[in-house]
């Protein structure tokens, strides 16, 4: 019972374009770099930080759900997880920017290694609900363990200067680091999926025993994919954590992982591009939100069950589904 | 002071009385939520918010309309129940041909959507809500105190979780929603309506999730907040028993509470995470859980 | 109106998703006969059966049983018109116990055979009401199956291979089963690949091909066509 999750809402996760379509692409691509450079002068620079690190988050889940069909409900202990590690390591280690963030990012590797070798042992509704029980035993553990400053988190937290050079207190600074954490994010994603690795998970998404009957040990490339994920998860997280200055129990409760499942969700799973416009949504529903006296989660509640019941290929996949019939 | 394994007595009883009341309420929801799987294969997201709903519906009977406990232990659930029916003629049934996950992804924004409803609505404080008169007091047991209502949510879980065991393997409706847990189409070609079989069992499953709610209403208080925790708790339950087995739910979810009980006692900075601990060991172990079957 | 057919099927097309399984096929059951649907492996003949009972629901055409159209009505309420259903694979349920499978279909109408009456047919039953349904015999598990049916009432019963993977000395004891039924007067129509054992109860064959109904011979006929029906079941 792998997902057909995906199989049944998008056809193809890399678009099949012929090579005419390839200028259009690669400007597209110039266009958002552009828009991305240009982004903090006419945006508040944290509020665009805050998209990117939720968008990387976004991302790093739709690699497992949208290209191996595994829907992980437990992914913001690794997100959460590694805030603390790179907040720590900033404030009380007094680290370097990128070497606490990579501490971050390796800590959520470690932690994804272990959940999801335990995960990975039970399919489907199980996986899902392993992977949230774990992730809440991390909350659990960020309320009590010493280091994590419990119901206040870690404050405070020093941005520092990145690599002795330059001085992420600046907002500019912070945001092209920012940019470019997440454009690397990204390509990795990007490399992967497009890599015979990413061949198989998608193999393994729509008919695992297939892919165990052609020899693959479809267990090996779900753990990697785990890790993966978790890692990238983290060094969103830990981005944030600089970003924001802060490590707070809210990144690692469960309504985080349902947000970023939403994110993905709305986006479009198994699209690239679709997990960073629904970060992006759902960032700025959020800032929206918190001017009005609307309650939150019965907004986001209200979106996850529109978005199941009726669309459930999400903005980026409804409009690539259309460009594909209108093609066609 | 008399004492086992060097913990005063008093306090080592009092714990596992506590853990027994948890495990109490993790079996009766682990209990509604393997139902529910066995017939419609969906995780009910929604459980935790609806043992809520539960409660709340126990209060705002007792407030607005002066109906007191226990005409609330059947009208609660009752209304509970038939929000489960709406919600599962409105939503879940357009689900079933899907991916199972979005049966979970659909509760889950359920679960958001009352949380969140009745948090704004009645603020994150807890409401008190009053012992039963009938229910006062509590028995000195000699080695403990044993409080008359924490007793009654014992005795009253067990006789609920094995009166639906006994539905479900000793009786006719329970053998065609054994039947129709197996082969759907063949019950219904027999003239069952199946349908409307799937819609009652998961009003009766939530139904069991408002129950509990109401039990659990003059010991936790009433808060918007209740369920959100428990769920995940009780994810982890199932996953330990195996949702094979409605006694295996029963089984699981009173030990695992103990457990939790005797982890407050010993040590007690573990007692949150302890249930999940064990559901690392058992997929280690015997990953379709202690009473599942590998499918 | 001993003239209209008790089953009659016209026209039928039936569909699993997009392929196209049934075109067009047509053919009717009196009261009181048993009749056969011969054919190849994929020839339609389950399917039709399915289509029947409403398991297969995108169909066009009509079914029409005593007159009642069937097409379009809700999956279960054709078996409360009294029609029993014996699926190929026997869905003897494993959760269930002998007993509990042969009291599983609810009765429909007045007129059903007794729990004592049924065993009087199906002596392998007698003494095995606790055990599992599933840990039967397969000759065994297809008395079961047969049997859930006659208690209901339904007097048309569509019985999808009953000898499919049955030893000989089985099968014998089925088809003395039938012709009881038969006696009693119970309207049957029967998928079988065995065409032997066809012939020795049935009245009237339809042979079926790629979805059709090509041909139909009265079963004292069945000699004078060996030869063609050799052609069409390619044995």
């Amino acid at each position: 019972m792998t997902s057909k999750i995906s199989s049944a809402v998008l056809p193809a996760a890399a678009p099949h374009t012929a090579d005419r379509d390839r200028g259009t692409r690669i400007a597209l691509i110039l266009l958002g770099l552009g828009v991305a450079v240009a982004a903090p002068f006419l945006l508040y620079p944290v509020f665009v930080m805050k998209v990117l690190c939720f968008a990387l988050f976004a991302c790093a889940f739709n690699l497992l759900i949208g290209f191996a069909g595994l829907l992980s409900f437990g992914h913001a202990a690794f997100f959460g997880g590694a805030a603390y590690v790179t907040a720590h390591a900033a404030k009380v280690w007094g680290l370097e920017p990128a070497l606490s963030i990579l501490l971050g990012t390796a800590s959520a590797a470690l932690m994804g290694l272990v959940f999801g070798a335990l995960a990975i042992r039970r399919q489907g509704i199980y996986f899902a609900m392993i992977t949230l029980a774990l992730s809440q035993m991390v909350f659990f553990l960020a309320l009590q363990l010493p280091f994590t400053g419990g119901e206040d988190g870690i404050q405070g937290v020093p941005r520092g200067r990145l690599f002795g050079l330059f001085d992420l207190n600046q907002p500019l600074v912070m945001y092209y680091f920012v940019l470019a954490v997440f454009l690397a994010g990204f390509a990795l994603i990007w490399r992967t999926v497009h890599s015979p690795f990413g061949q198989v998970l998608k193999a393994i998404r729509e008919n695992e025993p297939r892919a165990v009957s052609l020899g693959y040990r479809t267990e090996r490339y779900k753990l990697l994919a785990f890790v993966l994920s978790a890692s990238l998860a983290g060094l969103a997280g830990g981005t944030k954590a600089l970003v924001f200055q802060l490590a707070s129990l809210t990144d690692v409760t469960w309504q985080m992982s349902g947000e970023v499942v939403l994110m993905t969700l709305l986006g479009g799973m198994g699209t690239l591009l679709g997990p960073v416009v629904g970060a992006g949504f759902v960032v700025a529903l959020g800032n929206y939100l918190a001017a009005t006296s609307l309650p939150v989660p019965v907004v986001i509640g209200a979106i996850f069950v529109v978005c199941v019941l009726l669309f459930r290929r999400g903005i980026v996949g409804e409009i690539a589904h259309h460009l594909r019939r209108r093609s066609t | 002071m008399v004492t086992l394994f060097g913990i005063p007595t008093q306090a080592l009883f009092g714990q596992l009385l506590l853990g027994l009341i948890n495990g109490s309420f993790y079996a009766l929801l682990s209990l509604g939520l393997a139902v529910i799987f066995g017939m419609l294969n969906v995780i009910n997201f929604a459980h935790g918010a609806l043992y809520m709903v539960g409660a709340f519906a126990a209060w705002l009977l007792m407030q607005h309309f002066g109906i007191g406990y226990w005409p609330a232990l059947l009208l609660a659930p009752l209304l509970v129940g038939l929000f489960g029916v709406v919600l599962e003629k409105t939503m879940l049934s357009r689900l079933y041909k899907l991916d199972h996950l979005y049966g979970l992804l659909l509760t889950f924004g359920v679960a958001l959507i009352l949380e969140g409803a009745f948090r704004h609505w009645y603020g994150a404080s807890g409401q008190p809500y009053p012992i039963p008169d009938a229910l006062r007091g509590g028995q000195n047991l000699g080695f403990m105190f044993l409080p008359n209502y924490r007793g009654w949510v014992i005795v009253a879980s067990l006789i609920t979780c094995l009166g639906t065991w006994y539905a479900i393997e000793r009786t006719r409706l329970g053998a065609y929603l054994r039947a129709a847990t197996e082969n759907p189409t063949l019950v219904q070609a027999f003239g069952i309506n199946v349908p409307v079989m799937v819609t009652l069992t998961y009003g009766f499953g939530v139904a069991l999730a408002g129950l509990a709610g109401v039990l659990a209403a003059p010991i936790y208080q009433v808060n918007p907040l209740m369920g959100s925790n428990l769920i995940v708790v009780v994810f982890a339950v199932v996953v330990i028993g195996g949702m094979g087995s409605i006694l295996g739910a029963i089984v699981t979810g009173l030990g695992l509470g103990l457990l939790e009980g005797l982890a407050k006692v010993v040590y007690p900075e573990a007692s949150n995470i302890v249930v999940f601990v064990v559901m690392a060991i058992v997929l280690l172990i015997k990953p379709a859980g202690l009473f599942g079957r590998e499918r | 109106m001993p003239d209209t057919p008790m089953l009659e099927i016209a026209d039928l097309h039936a569909f699993y998703g997009e392929s196209h399984i049934l075109h067009g096929v047509g053919l009717e059951v009196r009261q009181g006969e048993v009749v056969t649907l011969l054919g190849r492996n994929g020839a339609g003949k389950t399917t039709t059966m399915r289509a029947v009972m409403g398991i297969v629901s995108k169909r066009t055409g009509s079914i029409r049983f005593r007159g009642t159209e069937l097409v379009g009505m809700a999956q279960h309420r054709v078996a409360r018109l009294g029609i029993g259903y014996v699926p190929e694979e026997r869905g003897i349920f494993s959760s269930l116990s002998v007993d509990e499978n042969l009291t599983l279909p609810p009765v429909v109408k007045p007129g059903g055979m007794t729990v004592a009456q049924i065993h009087e047919l199906f002596p392998n039953l007698v003494g095995r009401g606790s055990t599992q349904g599933t840990r039967l015999s397969g000759g065994e598990q297809q008395m079961l199956a047969v049997a859930r049916i006659l208690r209901t009432g339904a007097d048309l019963i569509l019985l999808d291979e009953p000898t499919e993977g049955l030893a000989p000395v089985i099968i014998e004891q089925i088809g003395r089963a039938i012709h009881a039924l038969k006696r009693r007067g119970f309207t049957i129509l029967m998928v079988e690949q065995n065409f032997r054992f066809a012939a020795t109860i049935a009245d009237r064959h339809y042979v079926m091909e790629e979805g059709h109904v090509v041909d139909m011979i009265p079963n004292d006929q069945l000699a004078a066509n060996s030869e063609k029906l050799h052609t069409y079941l390619g044995v």
